[in-house]
């Protein structure tokens, strides 16, 4: 188990530097595009724009437009081409705006890049990494805000990444790279303008390994990307009426870290998984499961779900904020394993997914 | 395009005359093929080859054709009809036949079967059941090609159905638009599966349709070794000369049913018949044949070393070794010390 970097409050030394989410990622691929010449960045509007959400704004006055490459708008054949470079010696990151755009590749990320090392008998790797944002929160409506990584979480072949943190989004692009086989890391639109520190010593981080993002006893909350903040925030909430909750933050949903998770639970005896993705089917489901059948005699209390509304996803700002885990539903469904008394009404729009 | 090449004078012997030598060569490699997959049919029969099964029976004179334009380091990107692909391009009839068996010495360790046969060091990017899906990677071989200033070529066959896909219009423009090193060749078989070319495209004219993205298109005879060989050439200089992505209409026909499965009752046997007087490898061998550039013997001889080869083929497949069961997760992830050294 590793535990990593939470930036902990307290006096800043010199070699710790303010950033942001999005110059963090933007920091990892200039340093990755310096370091090796086959690394190149190709999708939609990544250099003369800038990147979709400014990731690669400046990229291309840097490295030029052999390397910091526009696509034009046709997801398959941009992903399949960064996949039929990497197969030749390259190491393509490829960006698609959203992962709702993302199922335009699906073929080309399923049926080859996840498939050819099996299917050549070991012969075609595809050392390939595609970039994409995540999840709701902006108001964009179903077609831009879906969470669907745990889609991708189901298909062997593929490391699937999902950067939480500032030191995360700088430093989980070097392992992806250097992983022989395709990566996907998605990043959760809402982390983007997050502010915060990052540690001048910080390196590259284990992408085998779920992190604790913050030591509990009681109730082991169990999350990654877009819901780690909400998740954090709970747990500061569980903590104000007595409530010690663990927040496991998965980082890498696919190998899942079993070891890191199950370990929690033993400790704490309760789990909440708190994952924006749709219930039915979910990534939580998995964990959900995997703890059924690993950690059943650890467990103290049913394993409790905090999901998205199975609902694709509104416009309306009260209705997104409906939809989506929020962080008074995590404190419900953990009060709930621990056996605390829920107040009437607390469950209120904050969890309706989970009679459906 | 018309590109007709007889040959010209009759020749007492091949061996003085290389270009009489080639022509031979071609027949070989032709004749291989449909052996092969003529053998491939008897196997299937007795269920020593399972799955689905796509014969290219009638379509030889495309592969062998292409195949003489290409250099040992230019990449090829294949569909699921690859058996012809795989075999013009080199990869051993032994390590296709065991890979159709499901052996450990298959070209794909058995994970691939017919519609998946690859050979990296032949840089044959093999076969891609879903139709149009090699073509992007194509274009990302040749762009990484591009990239590192290689001049090399990245040929991707792909049928008339690819032409439906998004994937073939995509990949397409991408090449146009970046000028990449790519020949596409389209097998035009008149067949979607089974559904007929005017049945699955409203307009049927493909080079044209592929001139509209800016590419050098053309149409050419599939069934004439000789013409195909030609265009191929000229359009792979075209590509290395840097003239970016180059397009192949090969008219071509398949004899036999879209699969093994297939009951073939979409078409005329008539039509069948038509096509079958155009037999490319039978066409060839006539015409060598007329200008006493074949004899009888030879023939017989060559047939005879065919069959020898194929016969070696099978026998070291049903002698093979399985795969262990041991070993079913290998190849999803490659090895841990690939990642971490």
């Amino acid at each position: 188990m590793t535990v990593t970097h939470t930036p902990t409050a307290g006096p800043a030394t010199p070699s710790v530097e303010k950033t942001t989410y999005r110059e963090a990622m933007r920091e990892a691929l200039r340093e990755a595009l310096r370091t090796d010449d086959r690394v190149f960045l190709m999708g939609e509007d990544v250099g003369r724009y800038g990147g979709c959400f400014g990731v690669s704004l400046g990229l291309l006055e840097e490295f030029g437009p052999e390397r910091i490459r526009d696509a034009p708008l046709s997801e398959s054949a941009f992903v399949g081409a960064g996949i039929g470079a990497a197969m030749a010696g390259m190491r393509p990151i490829v960006e698609i705006m959203t992962v709702n755009f993302s199922l335009l590749a699906l073929d080309q990320i399923l049926n080859n890049a996840a498939t050819l090392l099996h299917m050549s008998g070991g012969q075609l790797p595809v050392p390939i990494v595609i970039r994409m944002t995540t999840g709701a929160g902006r108001q964009l409506a179903a077609q831009h805000s879906h969470s669907l990584e745990g889609w991708y979480a189901h298909i062997p072949g593929l490391r699937v990444l999902a950067p939480a943190t500032i030191t995360d989004a700088r430093h989980m692009l070097t392992p992806a790279l250097a992983d022989p086989d395709p990566v996907l890391i998605f990043e959760h639109g809402s982390l983007y303008n997050v502010s915060g520190e990052l540690s001048a010593h910080s390196g590259p981080v284990d992408i085998d390994r779920a992190a604790i993002r913050r030591p509990g006893t009681d109730v082991s909350v169990i999350t990654y990307g877009g819901s780690l903040p909400k998740a954090l925030a709970a747990a500061e909430d569980l903590a104000n009426i007595g409530i010690s909750a663990e927040v496991v933050d998965l980082r890498t949903l696919r190998p899942l870290d079993d070891a890191t998770i199950g370990d929690s639970v033993a400790r704490t005896h309760r789990a909440v998984v708190v994952d924006e993705g749709w219930r039915s089917g979910s990534l939580a489901a998995e964990i959900s499961a995997r703890l059924t059948e690993q950690h059943f005699y650890d467990l103290d209390a049913p394993i409790e779900r905090v999901c998205s509304v199975e609902v694709p996803m509104p416009y309306a700002r009260r209705l997104e904020e409906a939809a989506l885990p929020q962080p008074a539903g995590i404190v419900t469904a953990a009060r709930r394993a621990v056996g605390e008394p829920v107040p009437t009404g607390a469950d209120e729009g904050a969890d309706a997914g989970r009679s459906s | 395009m018309s590109t007709t090449r007889t040959p010209r004078k009759p020749r007492p012997s091949a061996r003085s005359d290389p270009q009489a030598a080639h022509r031979l060569a071609l027949l070989e490699s032709m004749l291989r093929v449909r052996r092969f997959e003529e053998r491939c049919v008897e196997l299937y029969s007795a269920a020593r080859i399972r799955g689905f099964m796509h014969l290219y029976i009638g379509e030889e004179a495309v592969a062998v054709g292409v195949n003489e334009a290409l250099t040992d380091d230019d990449a090829v990107v294949s569909t699921y009809r690859e058996h012809g692909h795989a075999l013009a391009r080199g990869v051993p009839a032994e390590a296709i036949m065991a890979e159709m068996f499901g052996k450990a010495t298959g070209c794909s360790r058995g994970r691939g079967g017919s519609m998946h046969l690859f050979d990296a060091g032949r840089r044959f990017y093999g076969g891609n059941a879903i139709v149009g899906g090699g073509l992007p990677l194509a274009a990302g071989l040749a762009l990484a090609d591009r990239m590192t200033g290689r001049n090399r070529v990245t040929c991707c066959f792909f049928g008339d159905g690819a032409f439906a896909e998004g994937e073939f219009h995509e990949t397409a423009n991408l090449a146009a638009l970046w000028g990449l090193p790519l020949l596409l060749v389209c097998e035009n078989n008149l067949y979607a599966m089974g559904t007929a070319l005017a049945r699955h495209q409203a307009q049927t004219d493909l080079a044209l349709r592929a001139a509209a993205y800016g590419m050098v298109s053309w149409a050419v005879d599939g069934m004439d070794v000789f013409a195909v060989e030609d265009a191929a050439r000229r359009a792979a200089e075209g590509v290395r000369a840097g003239g970016g992505p180059h397009f192949l209409e090969m008219r071509t026909y398949r004899f036999r049913a879209h699969s093994m499965y297939d009951s073939d009752r979409y078409r005329d046997k008539a039509e069948i018949e038509h096509w079958k007087e155009r037999d490319p490898v039978e066409g060839l061998a006539r015409r060598l044949r007329e200008a006493k550039e074949l004899t009888d013997r030879a023939r017989t001889a060559l047939e005879d070393r065919l069959a020898a080869e194929i016969d070696a083929a099978v026998e070291a497949a049903e002698r093979a070794p399985e795969e262990p069961v041991e070993d079913l997760l290998k190849y999803v992830t490659s090895p841990v010390e690939a990642i971490r050294p």
